[in-house]
């Protein structure tokens, strides 16, 4: 456990070292609030909640998330680095956990960061702050899974840039599956119960319910799977792919 | 103590190290010796365990690499080719993310790091990023974070490698002295390296190990070894009668200078015979040497015969 301790320090270290971290906070926080004031209708719906905050979370982790991941195996590989960490007693399992957990703490800063918003919504109304705390954890649940995502493609390639073209296509395709659009039609195509199954991986279908304040056991399922089965296939990456 | 037994990898139709055994003891400086290409690295990344065998394996004081890596990798201070380190870290911040992973902590991490520290004098840098320091120090560096954990195996790819000759003679000053009751196994293709630092020579080349032996016995392998080599005013009068005589295999003569080598045939002294010729002459002899053998002839005929035999 302390291994990875050590190594998640580092990645964050290493966040902060370059600017990317504070690029990476203030465009979150700067276009969290554009895309839930003047494109969210947050006044003119005249409720006291956040979800129009939160309805844009999926689309900003769609472009934020791989620029976080993108360096995390990508950069060991071209940099030599790679073989220093993996002769070192830990397991790829561990190195792998201590990149994750890195970058997901760090989006939980992104996160926590963006309070005045909560405190705008309770300035104005009476909201229902467990709901809010309901889609925050949901989000920062979302935020996840797009991040395991790319600590496994990022593992693929000694390109930083590929790593987040790959990244940002494959988490475009799991957010679109959701839509309705892409559901109407996959309908002329698909037998209905494909659809359904296909809308069932989709990130949104999921989130969906979450930014509603509603934290369903199913949806808490679907993200913590996803998170899980994205990183050991990248522990499988790394293990195929090492010595070139 | 390292053990290799057959060990073989292959990429695709590509046989980088093919059936490869030898053993290092503590207390041995070994040479991986070879030209570019050979598979040198290719065999320390599969003892470190960063890359899998094909077949065979290998032990770290007993350690299999293959069914127990992680107690292999304690025990096992390696160096990568080129000396890889996070370049965004200060020395100190370097270190310490290394004796943590490690399991190091508090104290003893402290006393770990302190050691290594005085050991290659790097308390001038130790606050200064890596990307920052000049070559010879990230080297330092790199040797630092190897024998941080205080490890009973050393093993380093290429470690003067792009250094200028002050650093290299203070990076194999620095090798030297780590070497006691330690197993340090070293990869070159730099045939001083293995005269100024090992004890013994493993000669590799195509994936193949051609020769397991010290410097001094690969010497006698050498056709220079026990030849007589002189100069002389007038010497090239000497060559006709130096050539007619007895256990002489052959007569060479430097161009340049005119420097006269006399080689024997196997088993035969010649320094005493060629001495009284020269003296019979009359010819006034500047300078005589008895030759141990030559290193690089011996390197240079091994590996060109393996490359025929591929051919």
């Amino acid at each position: 456990m302390s291994a990875v301790l050590a190594i998640m320090r580092r990645e964050l270290r290493s966040y902060f070292v370059t600017p990317l971290a504070y690029v990476f906070l203030v465009i979150f926080l700067f276009m969290a609030g554009v895309l839930t004031f003047y494109v969210g209708d947050f006044y003119e719906r005249g409720l006291a909640d956040l979800q129009p905050f939160f309805n844009f979370h999926p689309w900003l982790y769609l472009v934020l998330a791989p620029a976080l991941t993108m360096r995390l195996w990508a950069e060991e590989r071209k940099s030599g680095t790679l073989e220093l960490l993996l002769t070192l007693p830990i397991s790829v399992t561990q190195a792998m956990l201590g990149k994750f957990l890195a970058a997901w703490l760090f989006v939980a800063l992104a996160l926590v960061l963006s309070f005045p918003m909560w405190l705008t919504v309770n300035y104005l109304g009476n909201p229902d702050n467990g709901v809010i705390l309901a889609g925050y954890l949901g989000s920062w649940l979302m935020a996840g899974s797009f991040l395991a995502v790319g600590c496994c493609l990022s593992a693929l390639t000694r390109s930083q840039v590929v790593a987040f073209i790959l990244t940002a296509a494959v988490c475009f395709v799991l957010v679109l599956a959701g839509l309705p659009a892409i559901q109407d039609m996959l309908i002329d195509w698909l037998p209905s119960r494909l659809v359904g199954m296909v809308s069932a991986f989709s990130i949104l279908f999921h989130f969906r319910a979450i930014a509603r304040g509603v934290l369903d056991v199913q949806d808490l399922v679907y993200f913590v799977t996803s998170i899980v089965v994205w990183l050991w296939a990248g522990v499988i990456v790394l293990q195929l792919k090492r010595g070139d | 103590m390292i053990e290799a037994e057959h060990l073989t990898r292959r990429y695709g139709r590509l046989t980088a190290v093919d059936d490869l055994s030898f053993r290092a003891e503590p207390g041995e400086v070994v040479g991986l010796l070879g030209p570019n290409g050979a598979g040198k690295s290719t065999v320390m990344r599969m003892i470190s365990g960063f890359i899998a065998p094909s077949a065979g394996t290998a032990r770290v004081c007993g350690h299999d690499v293959r069914k127990s890596p992680l107690a292999a990798k304690r025990v096992l201070g390696y160096l990568p080719e080129g000396a890889p380190s996070y370049g965004e870290l200060t020395v100190r911040e370097f270190l310490l993310f290394i004796g943590r992973v490690r399991g190091l902590r508090g104290s003893e991490l402290h006393r770990h790091i302190d050691a290594a520290v005085e050991h290659l004098d790097l308390h001038d840098v130790l606050h200064s990023t890596i990307d920052t320091l000049s070559k010879g120090f990230r080297r330092r560096v790199g040797l630092a974070r190897a024998i941080l954990h205080e490890p009973a195996v050393l093993m380093l790819d290429e470690p003067t490698d792009g250094l200028d000759p002050n650093q290299k003679r203070e990076v194999r000053a620095l090798i030297d002295a780590m070497a006691r009751k330690r197993t340090i196994l070293i990869s070159t293709h730099l045939l001083e390296e293995v005269h100024a630092l090992c004890n013994r020579v493993l000669i590799v080349a195509r994936g193949r190990l051609l020769a397991d032996a010290t410097p001094a016995e690969l010497e006698t392998r050498s056709r220079y070894h026990g030849a007589v080599s002189f100069s002389a005013a007038g010497a090239g009068v000497a060559r006709a009668m130096l050539e007619r005589m007895p256990g002489v295999a052959a007569v060479e003569v430097d161009p340049l200078d005119g420097r006269v080598t006399v080689l024997p045939e196997p088993g035969k002294k010649l320094l005493d015979p060629v001495q009284e010729l020269l003296r019979a002459q009359g010819l006034k002899v500047l300078e005589i040497q008895l030759e141990r053998g030559r290193l690089e002839e011996v390197f240079r005929t091994m590996t060109a015969r393996a490359r025929e035999g591929e051919a």
